[in-house]
């Protein structure tokens, strides 16, 4: 049990438990918080893998944005401000269905990687990983950029107000 | 020295919640907020698995899922909005599955 480990549990265990929260609160607007925590204990994570940039985009683009696109869909739906009673569909399936996936990818990667360790690999700055991109990865690049626009567009489109008929 | 196993479990824990949040919850923010924990699991074992292989593709693919997370929030929420205009509800078993249904 090294530092690094107890660190990685101790993320861990927030990570897992704010989204916990997230899927059980029956209040919107603090599912959307939750959301925050779970998003940001992530963000560790990727920052004791030694993924840096990875770590930082997830701040700003998880964290800072999709969260506040996220409530603001709850304000403009009206949500209600207490606790709603009625978010929830029928339990069976959800919980066959998510602790089957979740404890059966679990026993896999336990069963896969129990006691082996690994060194820390190098640092992915955002030198290393540009570089890594624009080598190795520059047409995917390009074509994501192009479904960034459509989607954006799509968006713009989906939420105008109808003008005639 | 690094131990995979702790963040892939925390990862396959972390998409289990959000796969038992899509079925469970009847709101569509909330549906779409679950989503967001499926990709981030997704991420979180693309990152380690760079640690495992040692090289920078997987931080590289899981920064092109942010992208697409961030493309498909996007057009989800302006579908959750355009359903609220019409409908007044944005509850995902109420919406129609075909025309005859209303």
């Amino acid at each position: 049990m090294t530092t690094s480990d107890v660190l990685f549990i101790a993320i861990g265990l927030i990570a897992v438990g704010a989204a916990l929260a997230v899927v059980l609160t029956e209040h919107l607007v603090r599912a959307g918080l939750w959301l925050v925590l779970a998003l940001a204990a992530v963000a560790v994570e990727f920052l004791l893998l030694r993924a840096e940039f990875v770590a930082w985009v997830q701040v700003l683009i998880y964290v800072g944005a999709v969260v506040v696109l996220l409530l603001f869909a709850v304000m403009l739906t009206r949500a209600p401000i207490g606790p709603s009673s009625d978010l929830d569909r029928p339990l069976g399936p959800a919980l066959l269905v998510g602790a089957g996936t979740g404890l059966g990818l679990s026993g896999l990667f336990v069963w896969a990687f129990a006691g082996k360790q690994f060194e820390a690999p190098p640092v992915g700055t955002a030198q290393s990983l540009g570089g890594n991109i624009f080598d190795d990865w520059v047409l995917p690049f390009e074509v994501l950029s192009v479904l960034l626009l459509a989607a954006l567009v799509g968006a713009i489109v989906l939420s105008k107000k109808e003008t005639s008929s | 020295m690094i131990r995979p196993m702790i963040p892939l479990v925390t990862a396959a824990l972390l998409f289990g919640i959000g796969a038992y949040g899509v079925l469970r919850r009847r709101n569509a923010v909330l549906v779409l907020m679950s989503v967001e924990l499926m990709l981030n699991a997704v991420n979180l074992i693309l990152v380690t698995s760079d640690v495992v292989r040692r090289q920078l593709t997987g931080q590289a693919f899981s920064l092109f899922v942010i992208v697409i997370a961030a493309a498909e929030i996007g057009v989800g929420l302006a579908l959750v909005l355009r359903l609220f205009r019409l409908r007044n509800s944005i509850n995902v078993d109420e919406v129609p599955l075909d025309e005859n249904m209303s």
